[in-house]
């Protein structure tokens, strides 16, 4: 029964060692390279596909609608149309765009994002490159998304796209900070840059219950204020302000069409997993089971389930918050997150050091929720996070 | 505190989620071609020529008067008048449109050419699914595919067809009447004429007598 579990849990990663022995030695690194990318290449776009006729079902339902249920059986055949759809569309170039720098921008989107997977650990064992620094990789080839959304913005020579590219940009930058400041408290805890082994750290349980950095109370706030950066990261709704449809059209990619635009739905979508990917990993557990006596499911079925959990998560807020204003959405990222995030790595390293678990509980308790109270109170009166007054519009 | 309204709002869309799957009531759509919701009787799209009786050519009531292509603002609407006369519905020897074209791309479905025509003939359509694969030839409609029945325009404007048909009955009663007027004055205009006529050969002769 053990060895089953073992064995399911190992598929994988044994499948790809039968192959790798039959094959000669000097091919063997680069053979292995391949089988270990293309499964990723393969798995993440399906996992796209089914995620946009997930959430326009999702979306619709909420909306006490339908949805999409037309394209075979309960509309799941849509992502075929509309990849049928996207491929055979005119390709247009606007004459006065930038025609290396606009056919490069949605490559470079594209490939920024799966690079971001080759750290991210899938399974017991399953991950492309186990890097020790994979943290500080997944973040620094993630700012690679900026470049490629300003590459296009710039490359269309069109105001809409280049208002859009100006305002992701300033966006990304802006919670990048505590996207990374968030995650540093993740590092600290494990005392690892390694994704691997910050799996690993929260690998324990007590009783049933597991070590995941969550069911702390920096863990939990370092998880709300990623999830938030996160989806500011991916340009999601309630940030989608860098293709805000009802002001500046569709932002940055309103150049493109067919195919560079179906990239560039693509590279945002696999941003979002990539995040959410790393979220699991810094604060969820990684691929660990959530209960000690289901361990005996497979590692990728966990991480899959919980990459799923988060999508849902992300379709849920989308559906439900309108988006931001400009202002609101620096004064979130400036005024609440960054204190927030820089409150949350003393609450870690107060953790640390206090032996006595109600006592550390109380106290960093303490740490994050009155400053949470005061902040968000301050703000409120100050009239920065909720009413703007227009000199002209009234 | 930040995220209060954020979490009232998640509950209120999960509801919503749930809800639509447990209660039918919520959701409003229809499934289009399978189900239909039954049209409004004020309905209108685009024009059609009124025939009476079976035959659409004999039946038409267009008498090809150009009035509808005229005042059509986006125009539309091209009426070749033809050569000969045909009997029209009333029974009288009147022109016939040779052709008749509407251009539904081009047609605002403002209805003015049904409120210009005298002879009831233009009215509004209610078939909104005309799309084709041929943008000119397919949305331009001829004659013979603007012609539909009095019953077709009793089916789908109920109210206003049976005041049409009223009027008309009305018009035609009034025709009749005023014929018939017309016939019986000239009756009696014809034998008062005889009868001054015989009475005057009479008095001729019988004067022609004493003389």
């Amino acid at each position: 029964m053990i060895d089953a579990a073992q064995t399911a849990d190992q598929i994988f990663v044994l499948a790809k060692q039968w192959v790798l022995g039959y094959s000669p030695a000097a091919l063997r690194p680069l053979l292995s390279a391949v089988l270990s990318v293309v499964p990723v290449l393969i798995a993440f776009p399906l996992l796209f596909a089914i995620t946009t006729v997930l959430e326009r079902k999702g979306l619709g339902r909420i909306q006490n609608r339908y949805g999409p249920n037309r394209a075979g059986p309960f509309g799941f055949f849509q992502p075929i149309a509309d990849g049928i759809k996207s491929l055979t569309k005119e390709d247009i170039i606007p004459s006065s765009a930038d025609h290396a720098v606009h056919l490069l921008a949605p490559v470079v989107l594209v490939v920024a994002a799966f690079l971001t997977y080759a750290v991210l650990p899938i399974g017991r064992g399953m991950v492309i490159a186990n890097l020790n620094a994979g943290v500080l990789f997944f973040f620094a080839v993630g700012t690679l998304v900026e470049l490629a959304v300003f590459m296009a913005g710039w490359s269309s020579h069109s105001k809409y796209s280049l208002l859009g590219a100006m305002r992701a940009v300033a966006q990304m930058i802006s919670y990048e900070i505590p996207l990374v400041l968030a995650s540093v408290v993740a590092i600290m805890a494990a005392g690892s840059l390694s994704p691997v082994g910050i799996v690993a750290a929260q690998a324990g349980y007590s009783g049933i219950l597991p070590h995941w950095f969550v069911f702390t109370p920096w863990g939990f706030a370092g998880f709300i204020l990623f999830l938030v950066a996160a989806t500011a990261e991916s340009n999601r709704s309630p940030f989608d302000l860098p293709e805000g449809e009802s002001e500046i059209i569709a932002g940055y990619y309103i150049e493109y069409s067919g195919f560079k635009f179906a990239l560039f739905f693509l590279g945002e979508y696999l941003g979002m997993f990539a995040s959410s990917a790393m979220a699991i990993t810094l604060f969820l557990g990684g691929w660990s089971a959530p209960l000690s006596f289901l361990t005996w499911v497979p590692s990728y079925v966990w991480f899959f389930l919980k990459l799923l959990a988060m999508i849902a998560g992300f379709i849920w807020i989308r559906g439900t918050l309108p988006r931001l204003r400009m202002d609101q959405l620096m004064g979130l990222a400036w005024k609440f997150m960054l204190p927030m995030a820089l409150l949350n790595i003393v609450a870690a390293a107060v953790w640390k050091f206090i032996p006595s678990p109600p006592v550390r509980w109380a106290v960093c308790a303490a740490i994050l929720i009155f400053p949470c109270v005061v902040l968000s109170r301050g703000l409120r009166r100050a009239k920065k996070l909720q009413v703007r007054s227009y000199q002209f519009a009234e | 505190m930040v995220g209060e309204g954020i979490l009232k709002g998640l509950a209120e869309t999960a509801r919503n989620f749930f809800g639509s799957y447990v209660d039918g009531e919520r959701l409003t759509t229809v499934q289009f071609p399978e189900q239909r919701l039954a049209p409004i009787e004020a309905t209108r799209d685009f024009p059609f020529l009124v025939y009476d009786g079976e035959d659409w050519h004999a039946g038409m009531r267009c008498v090809a008067c150009q009035i509808c292509e005229k005042e059509c603002p986006p125009k539309c609407i091209y009426i070749e008048k033809s050569a000969d006369k045909k009997p029209d519905a009333m029974g009288k020897a009147q022109f016939y449109p040779a052709k008749f074209d509407i251009d539904i791309s081009v047609c605002m479905s403002c209805q003015i050419c049904v409120e210009v025509c005298p002879f009831e003939a233009i009215k509004m359509d209610t078939e909104f699914e005309l799309s084709t694969d041929d943008r000119f030839g397919g949305l331009l409609l001829h004659k013979d595919k603007l012609a539909k029945s009095n019953e077709h325009y009793h089916r789908i404007h109920p109210t206003e067809a049976a005041a049409v048909d009223a009027g008309l009955a009305a018009e035609r009663m009034a025709a009749e009447a005023r014929t018939k007027a017309a016939a019986e004055a000239k009756a009696a205009a014809d034998t008062k004429a005889a009868e001054a006529k015989t009475a005057a050969a009479s008095m001729q002769a019988s004067g022609g007598g004493t003389q």
